[in-house]
């Protein structure tokens, strides 16, 4: 049983992992952040490099929360943290949500959206700030 | 001086409007193309073959020209960013390069790989343009046999030396001799290798062999690996370096080209070892200096140098290709096809048939050289974000502009069925690790090596004697003799260890 946190290195993953950090605390379980990429590019500014983990765990360790840190990689980013939280039968989920433009709705799907229709806990949709 | 005064005659004419844009449009896809691992310039001018046909030929070859220095000025900044080579040429440059951005000198690596590939390029540029002359007058006089003999020793050295197998180098190059056979026999028009086809009767076009196997191939062997980890890119801003960057930089550079430039003439082409002796050099200089010795964490040295051997061999190519027609790399290769398709024929009489093509082109790569610093400095940033485009997108773009070359060539669908042949080729040489050099060049040698040796046979009379009756070739067949036995000896004498620097170089290859 943990809260898992779709999180990704900006202020909408920060977000997630502020209220996610907060929410474990409150229901007194750990969490389990997760951090996906598809992997079609060379370079994934939303996938943690080395410098990034180090960040991350110390935020981590800094909470007082168990916590374990799960970077995966597949065809579907909602899919890879809908499986890790089927997998480790999450409390709940927590992501961040960003304004889309209309343009961006019609050519872009949206990963939160498909977390949050297929996901089979309830799911905490953040803002930053 | 007579060369100087041709070289400002092809200044003027290269320093129109129009002229100059075609060179700026080239080294920016060049640095383009250079930058993504895996699209090299051979490629990229296999893919924009067709796609020039409208414009005249020096355009063309201006523009042709930007993308080639283009593409091995984009191989460093991915070296030196993501350790990631963007084609063997810049193996040696990652080593200390990425070193030494990592250890946040990603700007002045950057910095000393542009201007050393400035300062190179314009030296090996000038070379060029004072030997090729020289060169074409004295290869006026030598005739068929030794033509033959010439392109036989580039064939075996291109197979035997480079790359890791020399099976795999020999199995390449008779699958491309056997492709340049496929067609009408060009003295008894007799169809060879067509299987009583009316389609394949004029022979395959080198656009769409080069085109399947550069960019269908790539495209495949991509979406058969098409998830990998992303890289940790080290972010970086504007190239520069200090007063200390540049007393260290600037021997290096000239060693460098002074070390590339003979080895890009060459028929053993290529900038592997050029870049590689430019490396050990400078670190053996480094040591005998003593004192702070950075070599292993990002010695300055070790970017500048291999970086400006690899653009001076880059330049040299040119002389053999100008001067004789013989295309050294890959990218030459596809060169050399587009002056055919103008209708250029390239050899000892190009410089004196096309004496404004041929000035106009040198002039235009000095200033191609010139734009490639000025653009390129600034611009590092926004060519690193190049690295974030996602897979799918990129080959779909590729595909979309193999296919629509493929059938520009024929306007026929027969040409697009061969097209995917050859990136099932393509796909399987990658596979099996076998080297693309050998087979493009031999595709492209083979017919013109066919045509000196009928040459040869028909001046006397279909005796075999016609190949050596020239003191030069027996000298050049010596030479292929040397060349083809060498290696066999050198790896009998030499300890088993360095087998597996040479497994390790075929990894780098075939990735």
């Amino acid at each position: 049983m943990a809260v898992v946190i779709g999180f990704i290195p900006d202020e909408y993953g920060e977000a997630a992992l502020a209220h996610g950090l907060a929410e474990a605390q409150r229901r007194g379980t750990g969490v389990v952040v997760v951090n996906s990429t598809k992997g079609d590019a060379l370079v994934d500014r939303r996938y943690l490099g080395e410098d990034g983990k180090v960040t991350l765990e110390e935020q981590l360790t800094a909470s007082g929360v168990e916590h374990e840190l799960r970077q995966t990689m597949g065809r579907d980013i909602a899919d890879e943290l809908l499986a890790v939280a089927k997998e480790v039968a999450a409390d709940a989920i927590v992501i961040g949500i960003r304004h889309r433009t209309p343009v961006g709705k019609l050519i872009m799907g949206s990963v939160a959206q498909r977390v949050i229709i297929d996901a089979t806990c309830p799911v905490i949709a953040v803002k930053p700030g | 001086m007579d060369t100087l005064n041709l070289l400002l005659d092809g200044f003027a004419s290269a320093l129109t409007l129009e002229n100059l844009a075609y060179a700026s449009i080239g080294v920016l896809l060049g640095t383009f193309v250079g930058v993504l691992p895996g699209i090299g310039p051979a490629m990229a001018l296999a893919l924009l073959l067709p796609v020039t046909y409208g414009l005249d030929a020096t355009q063309a070859l201006i523009m042709f020209a930007g993308i080639y220095y283009g593409g091995m000025y984009g191989g460093s900044t991915t070296s030196i960013l993501l350790n990631t080579p963007g084609e063997s040429a810049s193996v040696m440059t990652a080593i200390e390069g990425n070193k030494m951005a990592k250890k946040g000198r990603a700007a002045q690596a950057l910095a000393t790989a542009a201007i050393g590939s400035f300062v190179a390029g314009t030296i090996g540029t000038l070379l060029v343009a004072f030997f090729t002359p020289t060169i074409a007058t004295w290869a006026v006089e030598i005739g068929a046999p030794t033509y033959f003999a010439i392109m036989l020793l580039a064939m075996v050295l291109v197979s035997s030396v480079l790359g890791a197998s020399k099976l795999r180098g020999f199995i390449a190059l008779a699958i491309g001799l056997t492709i340049g056979l496929v067609g009408l026999d060009a003295s008894t028009a007799q169809a060879r290798l067509t299987g009583g086809s009316l389609e394949l009767a004029d022979g395959i076009d080198i656009v769409v062999v080069a085109v399947g196997v550069f960019a269908i191939g790539e495209a495949l062997w991509t979406a058969a690996h098409l998830r990998r980890r992303p890289i940790d890119v080290i972010p970086v801003g504007r190239p520069f370096m200090g007063r200390a960057d540049w007393s260290r930089s600037w021997a290096p550079w000239l060693r460098g080209t002074a070390l590339g430039f003979p080895f890009g003439a060459l028929p053993a082409g290529g900038a592997e070892t050029p870049t590689f002796l430019s490396y050990i050099t400078e670190r053996k200089l480094a040591r005998r200096r003593g004192g702070a010795d950075e070599f292993g964490e990002g010695a300055i040295e070790g970017v500048a140098g291999p970086e400006a051997a690899n653009n001076a061999s880059a330049a040299g190519m040119f002389v053999p290709l100008l001067a004789l027609g013989l295309p050294v790399t890959a990218t030459a290769s596809i060169l050399l096809a587009a002056m055919q398709k103008y209708g250029i024929v390239p050899g000892p009489t190009l410089m004196t048939d096309q004496p404004d093509l041929i000035w106009t082109l040198l002039a235009s790569l000095l200033i191609g050289n010139t734009l490639l610093l000025v653009i390129n400095l600034p611009l590092a940033p926004v060519w690193a974000k190049l690295l974030r485009i996602p897979r799918p997108q990129l080959y779909a773009g590729i595909l979309f502009f193999a296919c629509l070359g493929a059938y520009s060539v024929g306007q026929s669908a027969f040409d697009l069925a061969m097209l995917l042949l050859f990136g099932g080729l393509g796909f399987a040489i990658r596979r099996f690790g076998i080297p693309v050099l050998p087979l493009i060049l031999a595709v492209i040698l083979g017919p013109l090596m066919e045509v000196k040796m009928r040459e040869a046979l028909d001046l006397s009379g279909g005796d075999v004697s016609g190949l050596f009756n020239e003191p030069l070739a027996i000298f050049v067949y010596a030479l292929v003799v040397l060349a083809a036995l060498s290696p066999l000896l050198i790896a009998r004498f030499r300890p088993p260890m360095l087998h597996e620097q040479h497994d390790q170089h075929r990894d780098q290859e075939v990735s």
